[in-house]
C-alpha cells in the first residue's frame, strides 16, 4: 500500500518538533552544568564557556558538599528502594497468597480493607506518622527512621491488589499435587507459587520502584532535613536551599540525581515501560 | 517420628520463650529509661530496638516449630500476613485513626491541651488562603485533567501511525516520568527564569507573577505525566482488533470517521483509567508544586484580604500550616477534610464512568 509520503514527513516533523520540546530542558541541564554561573546567567542557551574541566570542578563542588553528599545519598536511596522493593515483593506475596487461597470472611475484610486504602492520601497520616515514628524510631533504633516499614505500608495495597489478581489465576490443582506429595504448605508457596509470579513481580518492582526512588515527602519527614541518611530528593532539596540561585550547582545537582535512573531505563527501557501500563491497567 | 515431634516441642518452646522474655526486656528498658548501647565501629547500636526486633522474630520463629499437623497451616497463614498487616496498620491504619482523633484538639505536634471539638473544621472555611488553594486545586485538577488526557491522547495516536522510529519517540515522550518531581520543579525554575527570559529579552520571568506561574505549573506537569498516560493509551488502542479497522476501511470510512467512532468508543475503559489516575495525582500534586514556585504568588483581593500563596495547592497548604507555622492540629483537620474531598470525587469518577461503559 502507498502511504501519502506528504502526511508521513509532516508527521514525523510534529514528532521531531515534539520530541525536541520535551527533551529540551533535559539538554539545558546538560549544556548548562558544564559552565561557571556567570556564562550560564549571561546566556543559558549559548556554547560559549562550556568545557569539560568546568564540569568537573562543578560535579566534584557538588558531590563533596557538605548538604548533598552525593555518594552518601545515592546510597541511602538506593538502600531504602532495594530493601523495601525486596520487602515488598516477599512479604506482599506471602500476603497475597493467603488471602487468595483462603476464601474466609476475615480474608475478605482484609482485602477490601486493603483496596479501599488506596485512596488515603499521604497527608492524612503524615503528621501523626512523624509523632510516631520519632518514639518508634528513638525506641527501635533500627530501619532508616520508619522509611522501610512506610514504605511496606503505602506500597502494601498496590502489591497485594495486583499479586492476588494474578494468583487467582494460577490453579488450585498445582498446590493440591504439592500437598499430596507431600510439600507443606510455606514450601507449596516457596516453590511452586513464588517462581510462578515471577513476571508479576517484576511489573509490582518497577512501579513501586520509580515511586520510592522519586518519592520526596516520605523521606523528607521521616527522616528529617537533618538526618545524614538523606535520600536523593531530599538531599537535592536540601542543597538548592543552601545555594540560592547558583544554578552551576544546582543544574549539576540535578543532572547527578538524575542519572541513575536514566542509566536503569536505558538498560531496561521495555520492561519499564511495560509495567508501567501493566501495573495501571489491572 | 516421636523423637522429631518431641524435639520441635522443645525448641518451638524455647524460642517461644526466649522471644518472649526479649520483648518484656526491650519494654522493661523502655518504662525504666536504662539505655544499653553497644558500639559495632562507628555504628552506635541501641539494645533495646534490638531486642524487640529480636524477640519478636523468634516468638515468630516459635510459632512456626509448634508441632502441629491440624493447625499448621493456620500458622501459616498468620505468619504470612502478619509482616505486611503489622506494617500496614502500624503507617497506615492507625495513624489515621489518631489523625482523626488529632483534628479535634488543639495538637502542635508533641502534645495537646485540649479538645477544640469542630473548631479546626470551622476555621477552614473562615481562612482566605485556605479557600484560595482549594480553589486554585480544583481548577488545576480540572485543566489537567483536560489536557494531560487530551495531549496524550494525540501522542499515542501519532505514536501508533507507521513512522520510523516509533519506539524512539514513546521513550523520550515518557523520559520526564522517570524523573522526581523535586529535581524536574527547579529545572523548570531554571527554564522559566533564566532560559525563556533570555530568549523573549523580557525581564520578567513567568513564575513572577501568579497567573503565569500558574500556568508554568501546568505546562510542567502535563510535560511530566503526558508521556505516562500515553502508553496506557498506547496499550489501550493496540486492543482495537484489526479486523474491525479493515472493514471499517472497505466500508469507506476515512480517518477521523474511524477515530471517533470505533477506537474511541472501544478504548472507553482506557479513558476510564486514565481520568482516574490524572484526576488522583493532581489532587495530590505536591513536589512540583513546592521545587518550582513554593507556593508564592501575591493575591490582591481575594475575600477582602491580600494573599501571598497565590499559586499554593492544598496538598502543599497542608504541609505549610503544619511545618512553617506549627498548627499540626489545624493541618490534619484540613488533610482529613482533603482525604474526604479526594475519597468522594474519585468514587463519583468511577461511577459515572461505570454508567457510561455499560450504556457503551
Amino acid at each position: 500500500m502507498k502511504m501519502k509520503t506528504s502526511r508521513m514527513v509532516t508527521l514525523m516533523i510534529i514528532a521531531i518538533l515534539l520530541a525536541a520540546y520535551i527533551l529540551f530542558p533535559f539538554a539545558l541541564v546538560v549544556l548548562n552544568s558544564f559552565k561557571t554561573q556567570s556564562a550560564i546567567v549571561s546566556n543559558p542557551i549559548s556554547f560559549a564557556g562550556a568545557s569539560f574541566k568546568q564540569f568537573i570542578s562543578n560535579a566534584s563542588s557538588v558531590i563533596n558538599n557538605k548538604n548533598f553528599v552525593f555518594w552518601h545519598a545515592f546510597g541511602s536511596s538506593t538502600l531504602v528502594t532495594v530493601i523495601s522493593l525486596v520487602l515488598l515483593a516477599v512479604f506482599g506475596g506471602m500476603a497475597a497468597w493467603v488471602i487468595c487461597r483462603n476464601k474466609t470472611r476475615w480474608s475478605t475484610v482484609i482485602y477490601m480493607v486493603f483496596i479501599s486504602s488506596m485512596i488515603i492520601p499521604f497527608q492524612v497520616v503524615m503528621l501523626p506518622l512523624i509523632a510516631t515514628f520519632r518514639e518508634v524510631g528513638k525506641f527501635v533504633g533500627l530501619g532508616m527512621n520508619g522509611t522501610l516499614p512506610g514504605y511496606c505500608g503505602f506500597g502494601g495495597a498496590m502489591t497485594v491488589f495486583i499479586l492476588t489478581g494474578f494468583i487467582k489465576g494460577i490453579p488450585y490443582e498445582l498446590e493440591e499435587a504439592a500437598a499430596i506429595d507431600g510439600c507443606s504448605p510455606e514450601g507449596t508457596f516457596f516453590r511452586i507459587i513464588f517462581p510462578l509470579l515471577k513476571p508479576t513481580i517484576v511489573t509490582v518492582t518497577i512501579l513501586n520502584g520509580m515511586w520510592i526512588w522519586n518519592d520526596y515527602l516520605l523521606p523528607s519527614i521521616l527522616l528529617g532535613q537533618n538526618n545524614p541518611n538523606k535520600t536523593l530528593p531530599v538531599a537535592v532539596q536540601a542543597f538548592v536551599g543552601s545555594f540560592v540561585k547558583s544554578w552551576d550547582m544546582i543544574l549539576t545537582a540535578a543532572l547527578l540525581a538524575m542519572i541513575p535512573m536514566i542509566v536503569i531505563f536505558l538498560i531496561a527501557q521495555k520492561h519499564i515501560m511495560d509495567g508501567m501500563v501493566q501495573g495501571a491497567i489491572k | 517420628m516421636n523423637e522429631n515431634t518431641s524435639g520441635k516441642k522443645i525448641l518451638s518452646l524455647a524460642l517461644l520463650i526466649v522471644g518472649a522474655v526479649l520483648l518484656i526486656a526491650a519494654l522493661w528498658m523502655d518504662f525504666s529509661k536504662t539505655y544499653l548501647v553497644v558500639n559495632m565501629g562507628s555504628a552506635k547500636i541501641a539494645l533495646r530496638g534490638l531486642f524487640l526486633v529480636l524477640g519478636a522474630l523468634l516468638c515468630l520463629a516459635g510459632l512456626y516449630y509448634i508441632p502441629t499437623v491440624m493447625h499448621h497451616r493456620a500458622i501459616i497463614n498468620f505468619i504470612f500476613l502478619f509482616p505486611l498487616l503489622f506494617t500496614f496498620a502500624v503507617t497506615v491504619i492507625i495513624p489515621m485513626f489518631v489523625g482523626i482523633f488529632y483534628s479535634f484538639t488543639d495538637w502542635n505536634g508533641v502534645s495537646y491541651t485540649k479538645m477544640v471539638g469542630f473548631e479546626n473544621y470551622g476555621a477552614m472555611f473562615k481562612d482566605p488562603a485556605f479557600i484560595w488553594s482549594l480553589l486554585l486545586t480544583v481548577l488545576f485538577v480540572i485543566v489537567n485533567m483536560i489536557l494531560v488526557n487530551l495531549v496524550a491522547f494525540l501522542l499515542a495516536l501519532l505514536c501508533t501511525t507507521k513512522l520510523k522510529g516509533v519506539g524512539f519517540f514513546r521513550a523520550a515522550y515518557f523520559l520526564p516520568n522517570l524523573i522526581g518531581g523535586i529535581v524536574l520543579g527547579y529545572i523548570w525554575q531554571f527554564v522559566f527564569s533564566n532560559v525563556l527570559t533570555a530568549i523573549t529579552h523580557s525581564p520578567h520571568s513567568w513564575l513572577a507573577s501568579t497567573n503565569t506561574a500558574f500556568m508554568a505549573i501546568i505546562i510542567v506537569y502535563v510535560w511530566q505525566y503526558a508521556g505516562y498516560i500515553m502508553l496506557i493509551y498506547i496499550n489501550g488502542l493496540a486492543t482495537v482488533p484489526k479486523d474491525v479497522l479493515e472493514a471499517a476501511q472497505i466500508d469507506g470510512a476515512d480517518a477521523m470517521k474511524t477515530l471517533f467512532q470505533i477506537k474511541i468508543p472501544m478504548i472507553a475503559a482506557t479513558f476510564t483509567i486514565c481520568t482516574f489516575l490524572t484526576l488522583t495525582s493532581a489532587f495530590k500534586q505536591f513536589d512540583v508544586n513546592l521545587a518550582l514556585t513554593n507556593g508564592v504568588g501575591t493575591v490582591r483581593g481575594f475575600m477582602g484580604q491580600r494573599l501571598s500563596n497565590g499559586t499554593q495547592m492544598i496538598a502543599l497548604n497542608i504541609y505549610n500550616t503544619a511545618f512553617a507555622r506549627d498548627q499540626f492540629g489545624y493541618a490534619q483537620a484540613k488533610a482529613i477534610l482533603f482525604f474526604i474531598i479526594l475519597a468522594c470525587v474519585s468514587l463519583i469518577q468511577v461511577r459515572i464512568s461505570n454508567k457510561r461503559e455499560v450504556e457503551m
